[in-house]
C-alpha cells in the first residue's frame, strides 16, 4: 500500500462521514430548540414560574393581615392531617372515582353504539355529544340547579304525578355534585373509549367466537383488554378535572359538598390564608401526579 | 387417520373418470343455499355441495364470486337466506359459531395482538374449560406440529407473517375440528412463501385427517392442494371435481378461462354424432371434437384448446399436414417455454405453448415471425363449450 492510499485511507476512515453526522446532529437539535422553544417558553413563563411561586408560599406564614410572611415552616402541611380537611381530600377523590366510574358505565356502551353504528352517522352521533360544550359551562350548571331545585322541574313532575308529596332534597347534596360532574365531563369519557373501539379489529370477535367464546367471555377478554387505552385516558380525563372541580362543588354543592377546589378558593380570598392554599394546591397536584403516573404505569404493562 | 387419506389419494388418481367415493361419510354438506344481503345483494345462490370427511376441498372464485360468505355460512358467522348448512348430519340452522364442530382460520389471521403465542393457541380450550396440564400438553402439541415450538411467550407482532400463518392454524387445530375453514390463509405472504406453505398445508392435512375448506382465487393454489375444486361466480357454483377434471374438462367457458388458458374459437357444426361433432372453424377447417350430447347440423358453438396442447410445425416439415394453417405472429420467450401467437385467420388467431425441450422440433431455436405453420392437437384436447 502506498503512502498516498494509507493517507486516503485514514481520511475515510476518521473521515468525512462523521463530520457530516456530527454536523446532521447540530441542525437537528437547532431545528428540535426552533420547534419546542416556544411551548417551553410558554409553560416556563406561565406555568414552571408559578408553580415555583406557590410552592415557595407554601412553606411560608401567613402576615397579619393575610400577606405572605418569609419564613420557613411545614407547619402548612402538618396542619392539612387536621380531620377538617382529611375529609375534604376523601370526599373530593370518592366524588371523583364515583364520576369516574358512573362515566365508564355510561361511555363505554355509548361509545361502543357510535363506533358501530353505519360510517355515515357516526359522525352525526359524535357531533351530538358535543353539542353541550357549544353551550357555557356555567349556564349548564345554572340549568342543572333550575331542574334539581325544590321547585324545579323534578320535583314539580314527580309532585304532579303524585309520586312523592313532599319535594326531594337533590340539591346541594352530593348526588347533584356528581350529577353535574357526569354531566360536564361524560364526552371526555366518551370520546376516547370511541376512539379505540374504532381502531379495533372486529374479526377478533369473530376469531374469539369461532374458538367458543361467548359474548361475556368475548368482552372481558379481547374486547376490554384491547380497549384499555381507550378506558383509561378517558378515566384520567374525567377524573382529574373532577377531583380539581370548582365551580360544580361550588353551584350544586352550595357549600354543602366542599371539595379540594373549594377549599383553595376560600384559603386565597375568604381567609386569605396564601401559605395553607398554596399547600393544599400541591397537594392536589401530587393526587392529580400519582392519578397519571398510575395511567402510565397501567399502560405500560398493557401495551398492545 | 390413513385410510381416510388413502381414499381421498384414490379420488385423485381415478381423475378423468370422475368417479365420487360413494361409501365415504358427508362432513359437510350444503342444500340449495342462498344469502342474500340486507342491501339486496344475492351472494350465494341456490349452493349445493357435499364435502367428505378428510377431503381437502376448495372454493375457488374470482372475488366476490361468494365464495368467503359459503364459508362464513359454513362456520356460522352467516346464516343462509334459503336453504340448509349441514355439518357431520346435523341441520345447524341459527347455531352460533361457538356451538359448531367447525374452526376457522382467518384471511388476515385475526390473532390476539394482547395475548402470547401460548394463550392464542390456549384460547379455545380454555372457553371449553379443558384441564390446565392437558391445556399445556395439546398447545406444545399443537405448536410442534406447526413446527413453532419454543415460540410460546412471544407475541404476534414479534412473528414473521408466514409464523403468525401457523399460530393461527394451530390455535385452530388443536381444538381438534371436524371441519377447518380456510379463508385465503396465504393471502398475504411472498410467493415463495405462498409455495412453501401451500405445501406445508397439504402435508398438514395429511398429518391430521381433518376436512379441510379452503377459499381462494389462486387457481394453482386450489390445483396445488386440493382433492376436489367449486369453481364459483356470481354466487353459483359452476363445476365440482378434482383438479385435473376442472383442468382437462372444463364445463363452461368461465371454468376454462379461469382456471389456466384456453383458446376459444367460434364455429359451426357441420356434422354430429352423440359423442364427436365435426365442427368448421374460421370458416375453412373442419376439425373433429368430442362432444358429451348431441349436438345439431348449422349449430354455433365454441371450441376450447388449451395452448399446451397445440403442436406447431413448420409447413415445409414432412409431416406437416396439420389441423390448422397460419402463420407465426408473435414470439414470447418465457424460459420454460415459448408462447407464440399463430393467425389462422382473419379473425383468429391461438396462443400455443410450446416447451422448450431440445427434442422438440419447435423447441431449441425458436421458430421467426412470419413463419407458416400447421397447428395439430389430440382429439380430445378439445371440448366443446356451452357458453
Amino acid at each position: 500500500m502506498s503512502t498516498v492510499d494509507r493517507v486516503r485511507v485514514q481520511e475515510r476512515s476518521l473521515g468525512w462521514h462523521e463530520r457530516a453526522n456530527e454536523r446532521i446532529r447540530q441542525s437537528e437539535r437547532l431545528r428540535a430548540l426552533l420547534l419546542a422553544g416556544p411551548g417551553g417558553l410558554w409553560l416556563l413563563l406561565f406555568f414552571l414560574l408559578p408553580t415555583a411561586i406557590v410552592f415557595a408560599y407554601s412553606f411560608a406564614h401567613r402576615g397579619p393581615y393575610g400577606a405572605v410572611a418569609w419564613a420557613f415552616t411545614l407547619e402548612n402541611y402538618a396542619r392539612l392531617f387536621d380531620w377538617l380537611y382529611i375529609r375534604v381530600f376523601l370526599v373530593s377523590v370518592w366524588l371523583a372515582l364515583l364520576t369516574t366510574l358512573i362515566c365508564l358505565v355510561i361511555g363505554y356502551p355509548f361509545a361502543f353504539v357510535i363506533a358501530r353504528s353505519p360510517r355515515r352517522w357516526r359522525n352525526a352521533l359524535l357531533v351530538l355529544v358535543l353539542i353541550p360544550f357549544w353551550t357555557n359551562f356555567l349556564v349548564r350548571t345554572y340549568a342543572i340547579m333550575l331542574l334539581l331545585r325544590a321547585d324545579g322541574l323534578i320535583n314539580n313532575a314527580l309532585q304532579w304525578l303524585g309520586l312523592i308529596d313532599r319535594p326531594l332534597s337533590m340539591l346541594f347534596t352530593p348526588f347533584a355534585v356528581v350529577l353535574g360532574l357526569v354531566y360536564g365531563y361524560l364526552p371526555f369519557m366518551i370520546l376516547p373509549i370511541y376512539a379505540s373501539i374504532e381502531k379495533f379489529d372486529f374479526t377478533l370477535v369473530e376469531a374469539a367466537q369461532d374458538l367458543g367464546a361467548n359474548a361475556w367471555h368475548v368482552f372481558w377478554r379481547i374486547l376490554l383488554p384491547l380497549t384499555l387505552p381507550g378506558v383509561l385516558a378517558g378515566s384520567i380525563l374525567v377524573f382529574i378535572p373532577s377531583v380539581g372541580a370548582f365551580v360544580t362543588p361550588d353551584l350544586l354543592g352550595g357549600g354543602k359538598v366542599v371539595m379540594i377546589a373549594n377549599l383553595i378558593n376560600q384559603q386565597f380570598l375568604t381567609v386569605r390564608h396564601w401559605p395553607f392554599g398554596s399547600a393544599i394546591s400541591f397537594v392536589l397536584m401530587a393526587i392529580v401526579l400519582a392519578a397519571t403516573m398510575l395511567y402510565f404505569r397501567i399502560g405500560e404493562t398493557r401495551r398492545i | 387417520m390413513t385410510p381416510t387419506f388413502l381414499a381421498t389419494e384414490t379420488a385423485c388418481a381415478s381423475g378423468m373418470g370422475g368417479t365420487e367415493p360413494l361409501e365415504r361419510p358427508i362432513d359437510v354438506e350444503l342444500l340449495d343455499v342462498t344469502k342474500v344481503f340486507e342491501n339486496g345483494v344475492v351472494a350465494v345462490d341456490r349452493v349445493s355441495l357435499q364435502i367428505y370427511r378428510g377431503e381437502f376441498f376448495s372454493l375457488l372464485g374470482p372475488s366476490g364470486c361468494g365464495k368467503t360468505t359459503t364459508l362464513r355460512m359454513i362456520a356460522g358467522f352467516e346464516h343462509p337466506s334459503a336453504g340448509e348448512v349441514l355439518i357431520e348430519g346435523r341441520r345447524m340452522g341459527h347455531t352460533p359459531p361457538f356451538r359448531r364442530n367447525v374452526n376457522t382460520v382467518f384471511q388476515n389471521y385475526a390473532l390476539f395482538p394482547h395475548m402470547t403465542v401460548f394463550d392464542n393457541v390456549a384460547f379455545g380450550l380454555r372457553m371449553k374449560g379443558i384441564p390446565r396440564d392437558e391445556i399445556a400438553r395439546r398447545v406444545r402439541e399443537a405448536l410442534h406440529l406447526v413446527r413453532l415450538s419454543g415460540m410460546e411467550e412471544r407475541y404476534p407482532r414479534q412473528l414473521s407473517g408466514g409464523q403468525q400463518q401457523r399460530v393461527a392454524l394451530a390455535r385452530a387445530l388443536v381444538n381438534r375440528p371436524r371441519v377447518l375453514l380456510l379463508d385465503e390463509p396465504l393471502g398475504a405472504l411472498d410467493l415463495k412463501l405462498r409455495k412453501e406453505m401451500q405445501l406445508e398445508l397439504k402435508h398438514l392435512q395429511m398429518t391430521v385427517g381433518i376436512t379441510f375448506i379452503y377459499v381462494t382465487h389462486d387457481q394453482e393454489e386450489a390445483l396445488t392442494m386440493s382433492d376436489r375444486i367449486a369453481v364459483m361466480n356470481a354466487g353459483r357454483v359452476l363445476q365440482v371435481g378434482t383438479p385435473m377434471e376442472i383442468y382437462e374438462r372444463p364445463a363452461s367457458r368461465f371454468v376454462a378461462d379461469f382456471i389456466g388458458e384456453s383458446n376459444f374459437l367460434r364455429g359451426t357444426v357441420q356434422a354430429a354424432s352423440p359423442a364427436a361433432a365435426t365442427v368448421l372453424l374460421a370458416d375453412r377447417f373442419p376439425i373433429e371434437v368430442p362432444a358429451d350430447r348431441q349436438l345439431t347440423v348449422g349449430q354455433e358453438v365454441t371450441v376450447a384448446v388449451r395452448p399446451e396442447k397445440i403442436r406447431l410445425v413448420p409447413v415445409e416439415a414432412p409431416e406437416a399436414n396439420g389441423l390448422l394453417h397460419g402463420r407465426i405472429e408473435e414470439v414470447i420467450y418465457i424460459g420454460t417455454d415459448t408462447f407464440y401467437v399463430v393467425r389462422v385467420s382473419d379473425d383468429t388467431a391461438l396462443r400455443v405453448r410450446s416447451q422448450n425441450d431440445r427434442n422438440r422440433l419447435d423447441g431449441g431455436l425458436l421458430l421467426p415471425i412470419g413463419t407458416p405453420v400447421s397447428l395439430t392437437w389430440a382429439t380430445d384436447a378439445a371440448r366443446i363449450l356451452t357458453e
